[in-house]
């Protein structure tokens, strides 16, 4: 318990130890985990949406779809970063790159079956009122989709926060990572108040994306849905091909 | 403490460069000569040890998860709570969860501590799977059990959980894929499995052939033993795939 509350003070300092130079303090260190997850999260979001809800809206490449979902869960993130480290080096580019390969899969995954699983009267009824394929995707299938397409995300983003601290291992220097891997620096109870910081961290964020998805939800989809416990969804497919 | 015990050069067992090879002097991506060397002494026993820590977490998370799931399906009440509390250790991210189980008495920088946070990884995947798959059995069948004179554990035995069952090896497998990655960030913990390898590797130097060979090994293992659990769910229910095709 001593540890701990230890690990409580440590954050009430912001991350400085008496005695200790100047560190960086921990508001910094979570606005650099946070920032870099979401330059990876938004590269991500950009090239996996498209292709996803591409994919869904002409009903081909489920085989690829899905399987990327499949083959996604089997990357340790320390493998994929460790196998980064040794070909391009170290750097935010890195990073990155290792960020982006495993937030990509379950954004595409979710968001090809989110559109695919559409009612498909539904869309006739669209089409029979003459809206265009646009006007389809953009008026009924996305906000058809909100729930299974943030469940992605919401993964994905899981996956990027803890990547982040994780890649300080491999020694990129810059997330709360950094205090874990530097126990002689920090103690214990460095580490212990980094790792809290890192577990509310995505709890927060896991709150914030499903607070975000609940405003996205067209309203007549939560009555039919019930509850979301506002958690961390896991990737939706569960049978692989 | 722990970053020395994870990763200090101290360890010789590790694979340490040998200045007489050039092509490790050179650091090159791969050297075949380094891998053959420590096949014996680094790679497979990291390896072996990855295999042993997560067959023991999904075996008990698998215990844990089936007992909760089989409670919740006749106590429905007992669900939410489950799903927020397994939700809430699924979320927190594995560095993060090793550390915070280190100072807890009896756990320490063990074999223990990295099986505790590995198991607690597998509960949210395995208990909504099996519930799920257990809430899917349609009405009528079990009524038909019933109507056969089976009692409630009789159907659930001979009924219910096979019926489930492709929902429970889906879950099961989720969460081997799960912890074989997971268990890679426990070395920092217990200084075992393919991470250790990986870690050392990055203290050294940045030593590459190390970190793509532990590294491809990690990612062999989880699409292995994706590949093995897919032939076991094909054979363990062969009416799903009459039923597909």
């Amino acid at each position: 318990m001593h540890d701990f509350v230890e690990a409580i003070t440590f954050i009430g300092r912001n991350g400085q130890i008496p005695g200790e130079p100047h560190l960086p303090t921990l508001v910094h260190l979570t606005l650099e985990t946070l920032r870099i997850a979401g330059i990876g999260i938004a590269i991500a979001l950009v090239i996996a949406v498209p292709v996803g809800i591409s994919l869904g809206h002409v009903h081909r490449g489920s085989f690829v779809a899905i399987n990327l979902g499949n083959i996604w869960r089997a990357l340790p993130s320390l493998a994929v970063l460790a196998i980064g480290v040794a070909f391009l080096g170290l750097g935010l580019g890195n990073v990155e790159l290792a960020l982006v390969v495993l937030a990509v899969p379950p954004i595409i995954t979710n968001a090809y079956v989110a559109i695919d699983t559409v009612d498909r009267d539904v869309v006739d009824a669209a089409r029979g009122m003459g809206m265009t394929g646009w006007e389809i995707v953009r008026e009924v299938e996305l906000p058809l989709g909100v729930p299974l397409i943030f469940a992605g995300i919401r993964t994905a983003a899981l996956f990027v926060v803890s990547t982040t601290t994780i890649a300080a291992l491999t020694g990129y220097s810059g997330s709360l990572g950094d205090i874990i891997n530097n126990e002689t620096s920090y103690h214990l109870a460095g580490v212990l108040g980094a790792a809290i910081c890192i577990a509310l961290l995505a709890l927060i964020v896991e709150f914030a994306l499903a607070a975000l998805q609940r405003a996205l939800t067209p309203r007549g989809l939560k009555l039919a849905e019930g509850e979301d416990l506002g958690l961390a969804i896991a990737p939706v497919v569960t049978e692989g091909a | 403490m722990i970053a020395i015990a994870a990763r200090g050069p101290v360890i010789p067992n590790f694979g340490g460069r040998t200045s007489s090879f050039s092509c490790e002097r050179a650091n090159r991506l791969f050297c075949s000569d380094w891998v053959s060397r420590n096949w014996g002494t680094v790679l497979w026993p990291a390896l072996r040890q990855h295999i042993i820590l997560t067959l023991i977490a999904v075996s008990v998370g698998f215990m844990i998860s089936t007992a909760l799931a089989l409670v919740a399906y006749r106590r429905n009440w007992l669900e939410r709570p489950v799903l927020i509390v397994t939700s809430i250790l699924y979320t927190i991210p594995s560095l993060a969860l090793f550390e915070l189980l280190e100072p807890v008495p009896g756990l320490g920088l063990s074999r223990a501590t990295a099986e505790v946070a590995l198991v607690s990884y597998t509960l949210l995947i395995m208990f909504r799977n099996t519930l799920t798959g257990l809430r899917e059995v349609p009405a009528d069948v079990r009524d038909a059990a019933a109507g056969m004179g089976m009692g409630p554990t009789q159907s659930l035995l001979r009924v219910e959980l096979p019926l489930a069952l492709p929902a429970i090896i889906a879950g099961v497998r989720i969460a081997t894929v799960t912890v074989i990655s997971l268990a890679t960030v426990a070395s920092l913990i217990d200084n075992e499995g393919l991470g250790a390898p990986i870690l050392n590797a990055i203290s050294n130097d940045v030593f590459k052939t190390e970190l793509i060979v532990a590294g491809a090994m990690a990612v062999g293992l989880a699409l292995g033993a994706d590949g093995l659990l897919v032939i076991l769910q094909r054979a363990l229910t062969p009416w799903t795939r009459a039923s597909a095709a």
